[in-house]
């Protein structure tokens, strides 16, 4: 390309000259400058900003990106233990399928005249989630679990009037930073102590904390180290004596074999979408929900859109629509709950595509599975020498603590060694949670098969030996 | 011969798609499957047995979840009638949603973002394995360093909310390290600026003040100069405004803050104008957001997944959340090791797919490019305006005989009292041709509002359709009223009964919930 030949851009169609004199002209300006007269002399950038030459054909672009691109090495180029907030399951064709459709991609804040779609894919996704938690109200999603569970404790603070709240199982230091960020200013937080031995909570000491000041005991389930809690029934009793709310955290692929957090008495449930059809992306793929049950206290306290279905004028239609929305930042600033704005909304869709794939078998099956694998991968583990399951009594789904205590081997030399055999392995705990000394958190779903595990116990005990 | 084709009529004659689609629990057959999970091995089966069996009963769920049965075609094709349903960018002339920055999401991008390479990452893999997406992140915050002039990045914030909350939290993070965090208690902002603004402020604990425009739409340096203490914790402030008008003494507002110690934060939500043009650094500022959604032409997904940046001078960098990307001149790694960052904002570091599409975005467009970017939307923006001020009963409020930058707030307070006709029955008519309408922000500071922003994404002859749209509906308005009153008449639905949506015992938020009610 000659030098001064004038660079039509592609994705700017008025950047042909004649275009842009017509324009000019027609709006009687000399030229574009003249826009730009309420920006001083003072701020304006006086030179070309300092950025690569560009890409300009597409297939100089592609060239380049799939360079980048080809350093890294993916999951699927090697055999993957790691979950820990982030999981690798199947994701089914029709979900990316649907989420790929430019008309999902593509478009945003729609009214209901023009954007239906999105407002009854939603609608249709808060109510297969609805069903898989049993719940009647879940929120358009918003960013991920972390904000949905931080948002949730606001919203029993609101609810309750009260200040504190009592975190009742192992969390990841990451969540418990967001907690410490986000709930700071109306409400403390309190760790109740877990017994590491079988990691379940001294319910002694969480009655021995409650109290009327305690807004909510918050639990995930399965925990963030992959243990079921079994006791969240008199967790949720020993709460509601005191006036507390029940805060749980769950991830939604667990719940077609683990009861949905409602039938043990929690008040509001909240968790990651990231498992539900929606591909890892390095951190990319999360998306929050937030549910509860229909009642003004809980609905009027959500911060997200809660689209509704309603009647039109026309007979037979379905027609949706933003449920309360006064109470949000949109209709009120400041006044409204928080704030609500673009979250993760094709991640909602994407969840329900994948709900409506799996149906109510499905979801059993996948879970079932899960904890066959899991358990299969526990013994085969535990039978390694050196090698010890601290938690291996409880219940667990799809993740579960190795520790090499006995190895003297460092989880971080052991994973070195690991990824030589082209293993991701466990997720190590040990700045995390050093009193779990040299441990990982490994995990296994559906898309592990026998000879994935017995692979990995082969490499683990020729990097043991 | 061929028969001559008369030349079609200057509207669309546009009808959305209507599929009377079933809601999906009603599209359920027993027994049907749509996507069948691996099988566990026999001898898996064999050595742990039925494992979710022997769950105690507390925990282990009773009734399967009452999901919908589908065989696969059929979930499909409900989900693929739904999105016909629906507009998006690539379908409509996406003007009418102004403050979003509705531009074209190059699809070399997100086909890039599809690779493996990048789906299937784990976000804590060996840094070893990760190295081409760190250096994307590192080369991305680069260029946003260079456009916006601040010093370092987070890319972590999920969206644009959550990078100006980002802000906010480092705010806080900045007076509590100094001792001050007490004694300011309040943030000011103008009423012009993204609602996020106050809201997420409010959310950090701070007592909001919000400023007023004078009488010609500026915001008012007297009334700031009023507002600020030694109670300001910081300015919050989106400039170019979202009615599209140039904050002249932005400059001085930021030195008014920091004279009284405050802290100045640029929202630059609305900065797709003024790339290259002028930039957060040299107005003076401590911290800016951009939408990587918006300005750096990531798709917008129906309302998200998006992509928050949030940009600090050195002095405020070490409150940035934890990790950031930093290389050694030979690796890419993550670092923790900053004891005064705020910490997490969400799980791991960013909407990796977006940062991705953002940072292909830039490298495909230059310094030439992103300069021809900004100019194009703001002439583009000028000449819209000129179309719709010719309408009857349109108006753009303030700055009169003024030049806007890259959008406009404009008015049909006029129409509205000719006609009873309202700017909310305008966007249901709008409809009608196969486009999108949006009034603005709450509260309606400027009456029957609509807000236009057309980017550089679209044509002259796209900005002369929009404006056809409008102008023939405005005719309607003074000569058929009723055909606007009675609109939508080529949607999906028809007019949807909005009361229930406030009352308890008829708004229904699931299908469970509407069954319950009926």
């Amino acid at each position: 390309m000659k030098k001064d030949k004038k660079i039509i851009y592609p994705y700017i169609p008025n950047s042909v000259p004649e275009v842009k004199e017509a324009m000019l002209k027609e709006v009687g300006a000399a030229s574009i400058e003249e826009f730009y007269a309420d920006i001083p002399d003072s701020i304006r950038l006086k030179r070309k900003l300092n950025l690569p030459a560009p890409l300009l054909s597409e297939h100089s672009l592609v060239r380049h990106v799939e360079k980048l691109l080809a350093k890294n090495t993916a999951t699927h180029e090697k055999l993957n233990f790691l979950g820990a907030g982030c999981y690798q399951h199947h994701v089914p064709a029709v979900c990316d399928e649907i989420n790929s459709r430019s008309e999902f991609l593509t478009a945003y804040a729609g009214e209901p005249y023009e954007d239906h779609g999105r407002f009854q894919a939603l609608f249709e996704y808060e109510s297969m989630m609805g069903e898989l938690l049993e719940m009647d109200v879940v929120n358009v999603p918003t960013y991920d679990g972390f904000q949905a569970a931080a948002s949730a404790l606001r919203m029993a603070n609101r609810i309750t009037g009260r200040g504190k709240v009592l975190l009742a199982s192992p969390i990841s230091v990451d969540k418990y930073s967001k907690f410490n960020d986000y709930l700071k200013p109306h409400i403390t937080i309190n760790k109740v102590p877990f017994l590491p031995k079988r990691g379940e909570k001294d319910l002694k000491s969480l009655a021995s904390m409650l109290s009327n000041e305690i807004a909510a005991v918050y639990f995930e389930n399965p925990s963030y180290l992959g243990m079921i809690e079994t006791q969240g029934e008199e967790i949720a009793s020993l709460a509601h004596q005191s006036g507390a709310l029940v805060v749980v955290s769950v991830d939604p692929i667990s719940l077609g074999v683990l009861n949905p957090p409602a039938r043990y008495g929690a008040d509001i449930v909240c968790g990651d979408l990231q498992t539900l059809g929606i591909h890892m992306l390095y951190g990319g793929g999360q998306g929050g929900f937030i549910a509860t049950q229909d009642e003004p206290r809980f609905v009027m306290e959500y911060p997200s859109r809660l689209f509704g279905v309603a009647a039109t004028i026309e007979e037979g239609e379905y027609g949706f629509g933003d449920v309360a929305y006064e109470r949000t930042s949109f209709a009120k600033r400041e006044e409204g709950k928080e704030w609500v704005g673009t979250a993760a909304a094709l991640w909602g869709i994407t969840a329900g595509v994948y709900l409506a794939l799996m149906g109510p078998a499905g979801m059993v099956e996948l879970g079932e599975g899960i904890m066959q694998r899991t358990r299969y991968a526990m013994g085969q583990i535990a039978s390694l020498p050196d090698v010890y399951l601290p938690f291996e009594t409880a219940y667990h789904f799809q993740e579960f603590v190795v520790n090499f205590d006995q190895t003297e081997k460092t989880v971080k030399e052991i994973n070195q060694a690991l990824l030589k055999h082209d293993i991701f392995g466990g997720y190590d705990l040990s700045e995390d949670f050093p009193e779990l000394g040299q441990s990982a958190l490994f995990c296994v779903t559906e898309v592990h098969t026998k000879q994935d595990i017995d692979h990995l116990v082969s490499a683990l005990k020729e990097v043991l030996a | 011969m061929i028969k001559t084709i008369q030349k079609k009529p200057s509207l669309r004659r546009f009808h959305q798609a209507r599929w009377d689609e079933p809601i999906i629990f009603e599209l359920s057959q027993p027994g049907q499957r749509g996507v069948l999970p691996p099988q566990v091995e026999e001898e898996i089966q064999q050595e742990v047995g039925d494992v979710a069996a022997k769950l105690p009963a507390s925990i282990r769920r009773k009734q399967p979840p009452h999901l919908p049965e589908m065989s696969q075609i059929h979930v499909l094709r409900h989900f693929t009638r739904l999105s016909q349903e629906n507009l998006g960018v690539d379908l409509n002339i996406d003007v009418g949603q102004g403050t979003c920055t509705m531009k074209y999401s190059p699809k070399v991008n997100d086909q890039l973002a599809r690779s493996p390479k990048l789906t299937e990452l784990h976000p804590l893999q060996d840094e070893s394995t990760v190295q081409g997406i760190l250096e994307i992140m590192y080369r991305l915050e680069e260029f946003l360093k260079e456009i916006s002039g601040m010093d370092r990045f987070t890319l972590q914030p999920g969206a644009g909310s959550a990078a100006i909350y980002t802000n906010v939290a480092m705010i806080r993070a900045y007076h509590t390290q100094r001792g001050e965090n007490e004694q300011r208690n309040e943030v000011i902002t103008t009423i012009f600026s993204h609602p996020s603004n106050a809201a997420c402020a409010k959310t950090a604990g701070y007592k909001i003040i919000t400023l007023y425009p004078d009488e010609n739409g500026y915001p008012d340096l007297e009334a700031l100069k009023v507002a600020v203490t030694e109670r300001t914790a910081a300015l919050l402030i989106t400039n170019p405004e979202d009615t599209g008008i140039f904050n002249p003494n932005i400059a001085e507002f930021v030195r008014v803050v920091h004279d009284a110690g405050g802290l100045c934060v640029y929202d630059q939500a609305n900065a797709n104008g003024i790339l290259g043009i002028t930039r957060a650094r040299e107005a003076g500022f401590d911290f800016c957001h951009f939408n990587l959604h918006k300005t750096f032409s990531t798709p917008h997904g129906c309302g998200g997944p998006a992509s928050g940046a949030s940009g600090v001078t050195a002095e405020l960098a070490p409150f940035l959340p934890v990790p950031t990307v930093e290389f050694d001149g030979q690796r890419y790694y993550l670092d923790y090791n900053r004891p005064l960052s705020i910490g997490k904002i969400r799980p791991f570091y960013g909407v990796a797919q977006n940062i991705l599409k953002a940072y292909a975005w830039i490298m495909s467009l230059g310094a030439d490019g992103l300069s021809e970017v900004a100019k194009i939307a703001v002439l583009n923006n000028n000449y819209l305006m000129k179309k719709v001020l010719e309408i009857q009963g349109a108006s753009a409020p303030y700055a009169e005989g003024k030049r806007r930058i890259e959008q406009v707030r404009y008015s049909w307070e006029q129409l509205a009292r000719d006609t009873g006709i309202h700017s909310e029955e305008i966007g249901y008519r709008v409809a009608d041709f196969g486009a999108h309408y949006w009034t603005s922000h709450h509260p309606f500071i400027v009456p029957e509002p609509m807000t236009l922003e057309p980017t550089e994404s679209y044509s002259k002859a796209d900005l002369d359709e929009y404006a056809a749209i409008l102008k023939h509906i405005a005719a309607e308005a003074y000569t058929d009223p009723e055909v606007v009153h009675t609109a939508p008449h080529r949607s999906t639905v028809h007019r949807i009964q909005q009361e229930s949506f406030d009352d308890p015992d008829s708004w229904a938020i699931t299908w469970r919930a509407y069954q319950k009610k009926i």
